[in-house]
């Protein structure tokens, strides 16, 4: 094994946390049990990756595994990075074609190899139709850098696509053509039941209208749909400080006070949308809030006007 | 919109009527289906209500029993029930108000201090019961004691009135105002 790939793999496994060390080498597939077995886990941790890197030798590993074990790397962080989301629309005229997930792989394997003569291209299936690719690239005269790879994290039953990297900007066109022969159709989802009806009738809601309008609000904000899902919102705010009060300390403070506030959740829209309907908050909600799918961002940042 | 009067209407034969206070609905529904598996020899009415003063109406039956749900991990919760105690009649506070306390099982989760809800019990001279509504166990022991104590509060338990109950409760479960 040459050493600049010798090295790949001492970084990338080297990045692994210990915590993680053998599920990620399981999930990746490529040493056996028995060849882990023969490492001793318990020293130091730069001895185990060398130990690790020696039988990735032996078995004659290839750029390709180095890739796959990345991908497999990124899959366990994919919280670390920052995605960016592209929606592709059909042209007028477009037929529906069947996606063909090899045929898919190939041609987008070609379509870059053919523009750029650099290029590492990984693939992995993943859930729910899902491929993720790994790109390392390079130019007319240097190698590819695997360092800085970028990922491409394709729903094929959607027309979404997910794109993260350092360096992606000049070669976004490029993705975009390798995409253009896949069209694709959004799945339906099925509308889920609407309020659920009290069958006890000696249960009486008193405020059943409030209750209606509350509904009523919240799907017009929301929609009937499932939510997108995501995961958290972060507001910068650059304000002055307010306050009810006459006096206080903050109250004469010219510059601006700066505060993070994060909303997370496994589930942020949807918790969003169940807000009133629970009784934890009024509506209509703060469009800080509901602005979200409409923008297309989670971060913001607050300024006075 | 009058406040809620305890006496202004006649009893119905046999039927106990009790009010859920409070801003969550969902809590409030499994407390009420609870509450109506319990068996019971008075015919059970519940009526939900996310706060007072209720929307007017006259087939609404007497109200012998108003339990104000708050949640402890929602100060809305609170101010909500504080602003309803105000649209209460006076009468009322002879027996037939309690107070529910929820969440307190999950101290980290706790925006309201358990004093405050324990003040406020004491300055409405009526008792406060702690639960954990989202507990099923829980919630169906509190159920089964909400229902005796509408009973009494309408009427149903010869020799208890509201009034014995509140004097009753008062003296095992409230600290006195020095205490906090």
């Amino acid at each position: 094994m040459d050493e600049t790939l010798a090295e790949f793999f001492r970084r990338t496994i080297l990045k692994i946390p210990m915590t993680e060390m053998m599920t990620v080498l399981k999930t990746w597939n490529f040493l056996s049990e028995n060849q882990l077995q023969t490492v001793n886990f318990r020293q130091r941790k730069e001895s185990i990756v060398q130990d690790l890197v020696l039988l990735c030798e032996e078995n004659r590993a290839s750029l390709n595994d180095a890739a796959h074990l990345d991908i497999i790397y990124t899959q366990f962080h994919r919280h670390q990075k920052i995605w960016d989301v592209f929606q592709m629309s059909k042209g007028p005229g477009d037929d529906i074609d069947l996606f063909d997930m090899e045929q898919f792989k190939s041609s987008f394997k070609k379509i870059l190899q053919r523009a750029l003569k650099n290029v590492t291209v990984s693939f992995k299936d993943a859930e729910e139709n899902s491929v993720w690719i790994r790109i390392a690239w390079g130019t007319q005269y240097k190698k590819p850098n695997q360092y800085k790879p970028a990922y491409v994290v394709y729903y094929s039953q959607t027309p979404y696509a997910f794109t993260s990297s350092s360096q992606l900007k000049s070669n976004l066109p490029l993705l975009g053509q390798s995409f253009e022969t896949h069209n694709s159709t959004t799945s339906l989802q099925e509308r889920s039941l609407g309020l659920d009806i009290n069958m006890n009738s000696r249960i009486i809601h008193e405020n059943k209208v409030e209750k209606e309008r509350v509904q009523r609000v919240t799907q017009e904000i929301f929609g009937d749909y499932p939510q997108p899902r995501l995961e958290f919102a972060q507001y910068k705010l650059e304000t002055k400080f307010k306050s009810d009060l006459n006096g206080g300390i903050l109250a004469e403070r010219e510059e601006p006070l700066r505060c993070l506030v994060k909303f997370s959740s496994p589930h942020l829209l949807e918790a969003l949308k169940s807000l009133a309907p629970a009784g934890i908050a009024d509506v209509p909600l703060s469009p800080l809030l509901t602005c979200i799918p409409n923008k297309g961002k989670n971060y913001f940042k607050i300024r006075d006007k | 919109m009058s406040a809620l009067r305890p006496l202004d209407k006649l009893p119905g034969l046999n039927a106990a009527t009790i009010l859920l206070v409070g801003t969550e609905d969902a809590l409030l529904q499994q407390l009420a289906d609870s509450m109506l598996k319990e068996d019971c020899t008075s015919e059970l009415n519940v009526h939900l209500a996310r706060a007072l003063p209720l929307p007017c109406s006259v087939n609404r039956p007497r109200i012998d029993l108003i339990v104000f749900v708050v949640n402890l991990h929602s100060k809305h919760s609170l101010q909500n029930v504080e602003e309803s105690l105000c649209h209460l009649d006076a009468a009322f506070f002879l027996g037939k108000v309690t107070f529910l306390a929820t969440g307190a099982g999950r101290d980290s989760h706790c925006s309201v201090h358990r004093n405050t809800v324990v003040k406020l019990a004491h300055t409405y001279r009526s008792p406060l019961l702690f639960c954990d509504l989202e507990v099923e166990d829980f919630r169906a022991s509190m159920a089964q004691r909400l229902v005796r104590l509408l009973q009494i509060c309408a009427g149903h338990v010869p020799g208890v009135s509201a009034l014995n109950l509140l004097s009753l409760l008062r003296g095992s479960e409230n600290p006195s105002l020095e205490d906090l």
